[in-house]
């Protein structure tokens, strides 16, 4: 098993769909949030995933393929 | 020694023990590294900073790792200049430029990784890790040769030769991530979980980002430990720009401001202001990665993360981690923000350079860009005491200003050099 810590961003567009429902629904991955701040016009929730990793990646390239942008917990971590 | 307490999340307020942590269990907010003030205003003072070595390490006392031996290549203690050329040309009177281009691996960066080195080295890792595009990847790999330890440097596959080649001659192991920035940031993330490497700007993060603050003390220091009324700024994270008024407030309530008497620091250390620190931060960001800025514009309290597109690449982080932090430090002071269109990015390079002697990389293009807008808008006074931050060397984006290279060419004749000379002096260049 593992566990992963991600940032979903959701566009005002994607703001009033289930997605973290359907990521635990349709994929075999426990969803735990942590921390969130969701408004009309755009909305975050930091979360925990746990599962295989197979099944997780696979459960993130369906959000971010949703239309969430998807990110790790402590921002780009690419610095100039 | 270091008179840190231990790490405190920024968002819940739970404590923890000064380990090698960035993120608090409970509700994964940002850790920051807590003090014993009490302490170090009992022990620092002007004369103990002054006998203290020519680099960062002279504020040991405000720092969180011991500089009994630190991981020092000499970083900091840079310049402050007196930008008289600029300032005409900008109509401000009183306007200096900190030069951290000059920094042994020509970045600020220095700073902050010559912390975090000397803390993972305390905290017995062998192995010192980041992923960068440029400046970080050049100060970890000088840093850890320093050190004796490995260094282990991601970046993206299609990275110019000429980018890796100031990071490369050290000696690190180097991996090139094939995909694409999302993936590299996810990638790396992942690696830092699972191996025992300190990262420099993951979980060596709260130790890392403390280095900024020397950019607060050394200014006020050189200006005979006063601080500015303006500073000028350039944002990627955010990180840098929330160190320095950090640093500001701390040197307040330590009373080692001139005329300004000590105050507690309070609950919140972290978020501390003193009143006399009327300094107004001005954040420096291209319009191709604006997103501190442009929440700022917006009047918005989210920072919605971009996709960078800018010629300014040591600026280029989307999604910027302390982006929050920053945009309540922007409004706290009273400052602003600037998104300098990418095409004035250039000329702020070539200002600065054609003006003061100073070549810095496409970061410093946005300060300078930025200071013109300010002092053209009136936002700064021709007489306020201005410093804008020039953190990069331009030997790191030549390619930015290749347009400048046009020599007279001539035949290795005097007829043939006075007329080149001549055509050069009609056309008015």
């Amino acid at each position: 098993m593992a566990r992963q810590r991600v940032r979903f961003t959701f566009s005002a567009d994607m703001v009033r769909e289930p997605i973290i429902y359907r990521l635990g629904h349709d994929f075999d991955v426990v969803t735990n949030i942590r921390r969130a701040d969701v408004r009309a016009d755009m909305g975050w929730v930091i979360l925990e995933l746990d599962g295989t990793d197979d099944e997780i990646q696979r459960g993130l390239t369906w959000v971010a393929d949703s239309g969430v942008r998807v990110d790790p917990i402590a921002g780009d971590v690419i610095e100039g | 020694m270091a008179f840190i307490k231990g790490l405190k999340c920024r968002e819940c307020g739970r404590e923890y023990p000064g380990d090698p942590l960035n993120v608090c269990d409970f509700c994964f907010g940002p850790l920051e590294v807590i003090y014993d003030y009490v302490t170090i205003s009992e022990v620092i003072g002007h004369e103990r900073i002054a006998e203290g070595p020519l680099s960062i390490w002279r504020y040991e006392d405000l720092l969180p790792a011991s500089a009994d031996d630190p991981v020092d290549i000499m970083a900091g203690y840079t310049p402050l200049m007196k930008a008289k050329n600029l300032g005409k040309r900008l109509g401000l009177n009183n306007l200096y430029i900190k030069n951290d281009s000059v920094n042994p691996s020509f970045s600020f960066k220095d700073r902050v990784v010559s912390v975090a080195a000397t803390k993972a080295v305390e905290f017995g890792y062998e192995t010192l890790a980041c992923a960068s595009t440029g400046n970080l990847a050049c100060s970890v790999a000088a840093h850890a040769a320093r050190a004796g330890v490995d260094a282990v440097v991601f970046i993206p596959a299609d990275l110019e030769r000429g980018k890796v080649i100031g990071a490369a001659v050290y000696n690190p192991t180097l991996v090139a991530v094939d995909g694409t920035y999302d993936e590299v940031n996810r990638l790396c993330s992942e690696i830092s979980d699972n191996y025992h490497w300190a990262f420099v700007n993951i979980n060596m993060r709260p130790y890392y980002a403390e280095g900024s603050k020397t950019l607060g003390y050394e200014v006020a220091e050189q200006l005979g430990w006063r601080i500015p009324d303006h500073v000028v700024v350039p944002s990627a994270s955010g990180a840098m720009f929330t160190k320095i008024w950090k640093g500001f407030n701390e040197l307040a309530c330590l009373g080692l401001l001139d005329g300004v008497d000590p105050m507690p620091f309070g609950a919140d250390q972290n978020t501390v202001h003193h009143p006399a620190v009327t300094t107004r931060m001005h954040m420096a960001q291209a319009a191709g990665c604006s997103p501190i800025v442009t929440a700022w514009e917006n009047h918005r309290n989210q920072i919605r993360p971009v996709r960078p597109d800018s010629i300014a690449k040591s600026l280029a982080i989307g999604n910027p981690a302390d982006g929050i932090y920053a945009l309540r430090v922007i409004r706290e002071s009273e400052g602003s923000g600037y998104a300098v269109p990418e095409n004035q990015v250039v000329e702020g390079i070539k200002l600065l350079a054609e003006t003061e002697g100073v070549f810095t990389e496409t970061a410093g293009g946005v300060t300078v860009s930025t200071l013109k807008y300010l002092a053209e808008t009136g936002a700064i006074g021709p007489d306020e005491l201005t410093v804008a931050y020039i953190t990069g060397n331009g030997l790191k984006t030549q390619e930015a200003v290749e347009e400048v290279v046009n020599p007279l060419v001539v035949k290795p004749m005097m007829g043939s050099f006075e007329a080149a000379l001549e055509s050069r002096v009609a056309a008015g260049v």
